[in-house]
């Protein structure tokens, strides 16, 4: 059996989904072990356990919460060197793909990132990855051993099918010298809303929506359906919402219910972020714009009028 | 401060790829400096600026990639080496940032600066590999950054809100589009880029080992697409339309 190696990353002490996620597909390919770096590794591990994992290295030091990449990086390649595991998994997500990154230059080996599948092939892995803008998928057979594969969230689904797995502390020694990037200070910005990955409806805004003063429209419907407010990358770098509201690529993968996307055309930075949506609703004054021809339901019309008018209507439906 | 700012050419995103026949991507489009790097160059010039220094522009691509390298150096920038060759046509993110990596060890940088991602590829994971590579700590998604004397401070955007990350230079940072509104090259500008050095380099002269690549395509097939679904002008029913689809997803 191939021995896979799930990194798993940790927020606020849990889980995150992501790596659960990794989980599920790791059972299809081999025995799997995980990794879970510090505080609420232990915990973690139990997580783990029921995810499928024979055994999770752990170690709690703080130092993993602290300082950025170059701790786990040590971490990981010192477990690399002990355990040889053929392959290595982690989540397509701003702090994981850091360490990956890092972790793939340390060992020479390489990594393919961005994958939405994983398949043993061979004695080998083929991961498949979106190429072309998302138009095509590639699929691309690891050369190296490990191989280091980061796959986007939401492409598998998570369940619980395991047991309880062994913990195993991993010692490991932070050099001084990977004490470096350290984090000082963490800010909370965002209010209580609905998480965007969570949204059962998820409202999205691009370019059509004219600038940042009419983004409150969304705001509306969002909060008469329930739902969340997300962005298109085009509109984030313009600087109108902040990234944290992005969908695509790059920002966050979501599968809502319903996806209503207002004034996007469809680029494919964008909708590889939100194609598996249950249904998609598409508002744009272009006919002719790529989202229209995913849409369950594209509405050609000027989104300054209809928006609003959406909203009365859901509120009006409610109070019924 | 020297600051070291790595700089891609990447077709224009205002334009539509194109796939040849054998499933490359059009050579024919117009091609730009990567938008994301243009922030990059700006928040090196703004640096410059406060601190004193030199901003030196640091890209690996075909002979054509010169032109991305000029647009920064009207901006600004002092300086420029393109590392060409044919060799490094397809080269995976590792080699990227191996050649990227011996280049910019020349220049004994103090900040190194990246975007988060390049336009076209949209993985980001060169930044990481070249802090490994160059012995540098890396702070990231920096959507403002300090300096003061010989430690760079940033504010390290996240899900909810930002992080504040310290580390003493030399580093690396990778910085967002937020950071700084990158400024509109002068006449003045455009006519003294003429003259600023780009120094050309092979591979070769920088003796990086070309490796085996990180993977190898089998094949390409296209995309599991959504099918179309209705379209429809508004002519005052789309409301109710879209409530009706509402109510049938059982979100209303």
């Amino acid at each position: 059996m191939a021995a896979i190696l799930v990194y798993a990353e940790l927020s606020e002490g849990k889980v995150a989904t992501t790596s659960l996620e990794l989980m599920a597909k790791a059972r299809e390919l081999g025995d799997v072990y995980a990794v879970a770096l510090g505080s609420g590794a232990k915990d973690a591990a139990a997580t783990l356990g029921k995810h499928g994992a024979k055994a999770v290295h752990i170690n709690e030091d703080s130092v993993f919460d602290d300082y950025i990449a170059e701790p786990a990086t040590d971490a990981l390649a010192s477990l690399f060197e002990s355990e040889k595991p053929d392959l290595i998994l982690f989540g397509f997500t701003s702090d994981s793909r850091e360490v990956a990154g890092r972790l793939a230059a340390r060992l020479g080996v390489g990594l393919i990132s961005n994958a939405g599948d994983v398949t043993a092939k061979d004695g080998g892995f083929v991961a498949k990855v979106p190429y072309f803008g998302g138009a095509k998928v590639a699929s691309m057979k690891a050369n190296a051993k490990p191989a280091i594969v980061l796959v986007r969230p939401k492409s598998f689904e998570a369940s619980e099918k395991g047991g309880t797995a062994e913990v195993k502390q991993l010692d490991v020694k932070v050099a001084e010298g990977s004490r470096r990037a350290h984090i000082t200070e963490r800010v909370a910005e965002a209010s209580e809303k609905i998480k965007l990955e969570e949204a059962r409806v998820v409202i999205s805004g691009g370019r059509g929506m004219g600038g940042p003063q009419n983004f409150p429209l969304l705001e509306d419907l969002a909060s008469a359906l329930g739902g969340a407010v997300g962005a298109s990358r085009a509109v984030v770098d313009a600087g109108w919402v902040p990234y944290s509201m992005q969908v695509g690529q790059t920002g966050k993968s979501v599968r809502p219910g319903v996806y209503i996307a207002v004034g996007i055309s469809g680029a494919m930075q964008h909708t590889v972020g939100m194609k598996t949506s249950k249904v998609i609703i598409a508002i744009n004054k272009d006919a002719e714009a790529p989202i229209m021809k995913m849409a369950d339901l594209g509405v050609v019309g000027d989104a300054m009028k209809i928006v609003p008018a959406l909203t009365a209507a859901v509120k009006a439906k409610k109070t019924k | 401060m020297k600051i070291v700012v790595t700089v891609k050419q990447v077709p224009d995103p205002n334009s539509n790829l194109t796939l040849e026949a054998d499933n490359t991507i059009s050579r024919e489009k117009e091609v730009v400096l990567d938008p994301g790097d243009e922030c990059g160059v700006e928040e090196g010039l703004q640096l410059k600026e406060a601190h004193g220094g030199e901003v030196i522009l640091v890209s690996m691509g075909p002979e054509r990639a010169k032109d991305a390298i000029r647009k920064g150096l009207s901006m600004g920038a002092d300086r420029g080496v393109l590392i060409t060759d044919p060799s490094l046509a397809g080269a995976d993110a590792l080699l990227t940032a191996r050649v990227l990596a011996a280049a910019i060890k020349k220049e004994e940088p103090d900040l190194v600066i990246c975007a988060t991602e390049s336009y076209d590829g949209s993985t980001g994971m060169v930044p990481p590999m070249l802090a490994e590579l160059l012995g540098f700590p890396q702070l990231t998604f920096a959507k403002k950054v300090e300096i003061d004397g010989s430690t760079v401070k940033v504010h390290r955007q996240t899900a909810d809100g930002y992080q504040v990350v310290e580390a003493a230079t030399p580093a690396l940072i990778t910085v967002t589009a937020a950071i700084a509104e990158p400024r509109y090259a002068s006449l003045k500008g455009i006519m003294a880029a003429r003259s600023k050095e780009i120094k050309e380099v092979a591979a070769g002269d920088l003796g990086v080992e070309k490796g085996r690549p990180a993977e190898t395509i089998e094949g390409v097939v296209d995309a599991e697409s959504r099918k179309a679904g209705e379209v429809i002008q508004d002519d005052g029913n789309a409301v109710e339309k879209i409530v009706q689809v509402l109510a049938a997803a059982k979100v209303l």
